[in-house]
């Protein structure tokens, strides 16, 4: 670890970091402070939601959720932050070296006397840390909202923390596998169509799998390895889909190294 | 012991070529001049020595160590001022010399302060307000922060205006005094010829000569310029003239050989003016390339 490019990579990144950290917990905020008009209401939602069509309700992931109960609301606004979690997540990692290449700063950094493999764990650290802010905006403001507006009704505190606990190895995911992806193409020229493509992808992988009710395709998506209905439905992970989605992560960081410690810094051209 | 010791160095990316077998050795102290054109493999070579890329054959020793595996170590005493500068675009150009100054254990804050008084920079403007060759400037400077004891400079000079170009060369004369050995890459011959020692020339990829400055000038060619009332350029068509030219009274060319041969045809002629000289580097250069 070099700290040096810590600070500096932490310090070009804190405003993106703030923009997105406020942006979710004003999400989270804002989509909660519904959540009393829903559960008054609950006899008429899940009578409207029982006559949408059921591909409908499977394709935003709102198949199995109970909008009158605190988790049940809770996870169907947990989900819109999970997307917004996974575009920052995979900007991120996308970004991670293929900024300083197409920038055509790489040449300044990689002639200074640190290693590759310091560059990019200075740079993962940062990345971390950053994503960490988010996290911890993200719990604060889930809490308060749920503790503003919730009301009268009780909920499952410890299912709450396992759903917040995703977080960060939900984002560490879209992180990797953005960082392994970008090594792996010949050249990132724009990072925010990859990011985009990234997360959007992952959220339809795993919105269609509910449409048709296949399990093949849910394996790959970390929406499904994360689905917060499922999650507050059982009060537990499911431990497989949870190893497989850290497997990835270890195995795209892996070779992410081994990438970038035998990559040809391109040149000006 | 050489600075640099480069030995069958090959880099092909993909196939495209970058170099192939380049074999040169720099010694302490010495300002070492590499020529070419555009895409010989000029910069190919100075990122193969700074493991910006990683070669496909051959390997490099700089102050006798693997330039690759040991490149960390070696990078500390080593500076660099690429072709085409690019720094963080929203960085105040102090901030970035700062923060490359904070890579070395040096207290350049002196230096920092003498050098951009030096190259006239601005130091409270964002990089990305700079021009072309303000942004040469702040390479300059970075390059040479910390007092590195290699210089790496890749075509320095594009850009910098002819006050700034003498500026820069007074500069590297001046760390050079101090026992910096410099590795000077260009495709202009004359600012080669009044900086360097020694030269390499490099053609698509491949060495084509290492040589002395001194003995490339001398053991080649002489300009030869007559200027005389009814002089006909066929009596100087002898073995060892080339490029014979006449221009009304005046004719040029080069000659290899005895000089005699030349002032023998000479002093028959009512001779108004004559030069005979060293040609250019310019000009020895040209033969590379025919």
């Amino acid at each position: 670890m070099n700290a040096n490019i810590f600070r500096h990579e932490f310090r070009a990144r804190l405003r993106s970091v703030i923009i997105w950290s406020l942006a979710i917990a004003f999400l989270i905020m804002f989509f909660f402070s519904l959540f009393p008009v829903f559960a008054d209401q609950a006899a008429l939602i899940n009578e409207m939601m029982d006559r949408f069509p059921p591909e409908l309700t499977a394709a935003f992931g709102m198949g199995n959720m109970d909008l009158a109960s605190v988790l049940g609301f809770f996870s169907f606004v947990f989900l819109f932050a999970q997307l917004c979690l996974a575009i920052q997540a995979s900007n991120y990692g996308f970004g991670l070296v293929s900024i300083e290449e197409s920038e055509l700063t790489a040449d300044f950094l990689l002639s200074k006397p640190v290693s590759r493999a310091q560059v990019l764990n200075s740079k993962l650290l940062a990345a971390l840390t950053s994503l960490t802010i988010t996290n911890l905006v993200v719990w604060v403001s889930s809490m308060v909202a749920i503790t503003i507006f919730r009301g009268p009704r009780e909920y499952e505190f410890s299912t709450l923390l396992l759903l917040l606990l995703s977080v960060l190895i939900f984002q560490l995911f879209f992180l990797s596998v953005g960082l392994v992806i970008s090594l792996l193409v010949k050249r990132v020229r724009s990072v925010t169509p990859y990011a985009l493509g990234l997360a959007f992808g992952a959220y339809v992988l795993s919105a269609f799998s509910g449409v048709f009710g296949e399990v093949t395709l849910e394996l790959i998506t970390p929406f499904k390895h994360f689905d917060a209905a499922y999650i507050v439905a059982q009060a537990a992970y499911n431990p497989p889909l949870v190893l497989l989605n850290v497997g990835v992560s270890i195995v795209a960081i892996a070779v992410s190294y081994w990438r970038y410690l035998r990559r040809d810094i391109p040149a000006v051209s | 012991m050489s600075i640099i010791e480069v030995s069958h160095l090959t880099k092909f990316y993909g196939k495209s070529r970058g170099i192939v077998d380049v074999s040169f050795a720099v010694e302490e102290g010495e300002i070492f001049g590499f020529i070419g054109p555009n895409g010989a493999g000029k910069s190919t070579t100075i990122r193969l020595l700074l493991s910006l890329i990683y070669p496909t054959e051959g390997s490099a020793k700089i102050f006798g160590k693997d330039a690759i595996q040991q490149g960390p170590e070696i990078r500390r005493e080593i500076g660099y001022l690429p072709s085409e500068v690019y720094y963080y675009e929203g960085m105040k150009v102090i901030d970035l010399l700062r923060y490359s100054a904070s890579f070395y254990d040096c207290d350049c804050e002196q230096r920092l302060k003498d050098l951009s008084g030096i190259m006239e920079l601005d130091l409270n403007r964002r990089i990305s307000d700079l021009s072309y060759g303000n942004k040469k400037k702040v390479g300059i400077v970075q390059g040479l922060l910390h007092s590195p004891k290699l210089l790496f400079l890749d075509e320095p000079t594009a850009g910098l205006d002819p006050l700034m170009q003498r500026k820069f060369f007074d500069l590297i004369r001046e760390e050079n005094a101090r026992g910096v050995t410099v590795f000077f890459s260009s495709h202009i011959l004359g600012e080669v010829q009044r900086l360097c020692n020694r030269v390499g020339i490099i053609r698509e990829g491949k060495i084509a000569e290492i040589s002395d400055i001194r003995t490339l000038q001398q053991n080649n060619y002489k300009k030869v310029r007559i200027t005389a009332a009814g002089l006909d350029k066929a009596a100087f068509d002898i073995p060892g003239a080339t490029e014979l030219q006449q221009e009304n009274g005046t004719v040029s060319f080069f000659f290899k050989g005895d000089i005699n041969a030349v002032l023998g045809k000479v002093s028959a002629a009512p001779v108004e003016d004559i030069s005979i000289e060293e040609p250019t580097l310019e000009e020895i250069f040209m033969h590379y390339y025919e």
